[in-house]
């Protein structure tokens, strides 16, 4: 039940929008967003986008991520 | 997938396990509260990349799981009603309650229909009027905001024949709950999708009046393995705080637009919780002005209290006081085809966890 998967904006009609998961398209409620475009991604849960995703934050968080790996001594054993 | 390979990455799932494992001295435990976080934790193995010193702990975060067997009983007498339409999430039909269950019931003729969002509910209202619609409302506060928005849409629209059965809960009461009991924690994996709602200043108080530490946290094993980081580190350095590992979707304020109708639809009541009884504050009940949607108001129906299932641990489960192997119902007459308690019943639940990922 906790469970919201990054879902893909693709239109937006009033307080709804057309989102897609992996080239399948659900119908999803943005009655607890605004300011939603196509080509943003939310989090789609239990038929409604609860939160957009930030892409900043999303790549910062990888950047971090990946100095913790560079500087792990076993970085380079795949 | 977009948001979601990046963060399954093998090489930074072991780094991180490598930077726990350097820094991690202590005996700690750690309690995630989420079902979705003990989902992720076994299905990824995460186990197998800690310390032997670091105690993974879960706590009672599976809405089904604590739903009482009373709510699910009062759903069944509700889909007995003349021409009564049962909607509900995929998650509760096969729960039991004392006798039954709401999948049995169909099976027996009952016009019950599973939603993938709770504005179908309005539809099939609207598509049926005079026939009540009934909608029983179990989640955290990831999914009663959108109960909330159903039931502020059904007044929008004058729909007359759509009822709430709200089972709704808030997770940190009970988190505080458990610490209050003295199950030992030392810090929280706290809910991601809750606190993207919430925000994050729920959690001051743990980490204040308590000194535990708590670090919201996403649902891939990136962010989990980063969590726990997190975690080890301030614990570590004896410096407890609210922090936010899943950045990318949590704020510190969460989503404004949820809270406000939350706050527009409930107050909080006192709720018992399967298996931990009755904490103070932490349902979602129906504010009078909604009253014309709460079923509990406008179709008052008695249901006997169940007793609870003979040799169900599911209550000390929850808390984390044992684990499924302990219970002798486990895997013999309690498994996920033929549930007892609420930890199997669930997906989510602890039970059902360990009977996939851990026999």
């Amino acid at each position: 039940m906790c469970l919201a998967i990054p879902a893909k904006v693709i239109s937006v009609d009033g307080s709804n929008a057309m989102v897609s998961i992996e080239d399948v398209e659900y119908k999803a409620s943005l009655l607890m967003l605004d300011d939603v475009r196509p080509g943003d991604f939310v989090m789609l849960h239990a038929g409604f986008a609860i939160e957009k995703v930030d892409p900043e934050e999303a790549a910062e968080t990888l950047r971090l991520l990946n100095e913790i790996a560079d500087s792990s001594p076993d970085s380079l054993i795949l | 997938m977009r948001y979601v390979d990046e963060y399954r990455n093998r090489e930074l799932i072991l780094a991180l396990s490598e930077e726990v494992k350097k820094i991690s001295k202590k005996e700690i435990t750690l309690m995630e509260v989420c079902g979705g976080h003990t989902m992720a934790i076994h299905r990824f193995g995460l186990h197998s990349l800690l310390p032997s010193n670091i105690r993974l702990l879960s706590g009672p975060g599976c809405p089904v799981c604590v739903s009482s067997q009373h709510f699910l009983d009062t759903a069944i007498a509700y889909s007995k009603i003349s021409g009564a339409i049962i909607t509900t999430y995929g998650d509760l039909i096969r729960v039991p309650g004392s006798v039954s269950s709401l999948e049995k019931e169909k099976a027996k003729g009952a016009d019950i229909r599973i939603l993938y969002s709770v504005l179908e509910a309005l539809e099939i209202a609207k598509n049926n009027p005079g026939r009540p619609v009934f909608f029983p409302g179990i989640g955290f506060e990831t999914t009663a905001p959108a109960t909330a928005a159903a039931i502020v849409q059904a007044k929008k629209e004058n729909i007359v024949n759509f009822f709430v059965l709200s089972a709704h809960k808030i997770m940190p009461p009970v988190m505080k709950a458990l610490v209050d009991e003295g199950v030992k924690i030392n810090g929280f994996i706290a809910p991601g999708h809750v606190s993207a709602i919430t925000g994050t200043a729920i959690y001051n108080e743990l980490a204040a009046g308590y000194g535990l530490g708590v670090v919201v946290t996403g649902f891939e094993p990136v962010d989990m393995m980063q969590a726990i980081l997190m975690l080890v580190r301030q614990i570590e350095s004896g410096t407890p705080k609210v922090e936010i590992q899943y950045r990318r979707i949590v704020h510190p304020e969460g989503n404004r637009i949820a809270q406000a109708l939350l706050i527009e639809v409930f107050n909080h009541k006192d709720d018992r919780w399967r298996g931990l009884g009755i904490i103070r504050e932490s349902g979602l009940k129906i504010r009078k002005n909604f009253a014309g949607f709460d079923a509990e108001v406008k179709y008052p129906v008695s249901v006997p209290e169940p007793p609870d299932p003979k040799g169900c641990i599911c209550g000390l489960i929850l808390r984390g006081l044992k684990k499924p192997g302990d219970c002798r119902l486990f895997a013999t007459t309690c498994t996920p085809s033929d549930p007892v308690g609420a930890c199997m019943v669930s997906g989510e639940g602890t039970c059902a966890t360990y009977y996939k990922y851990r026999r």
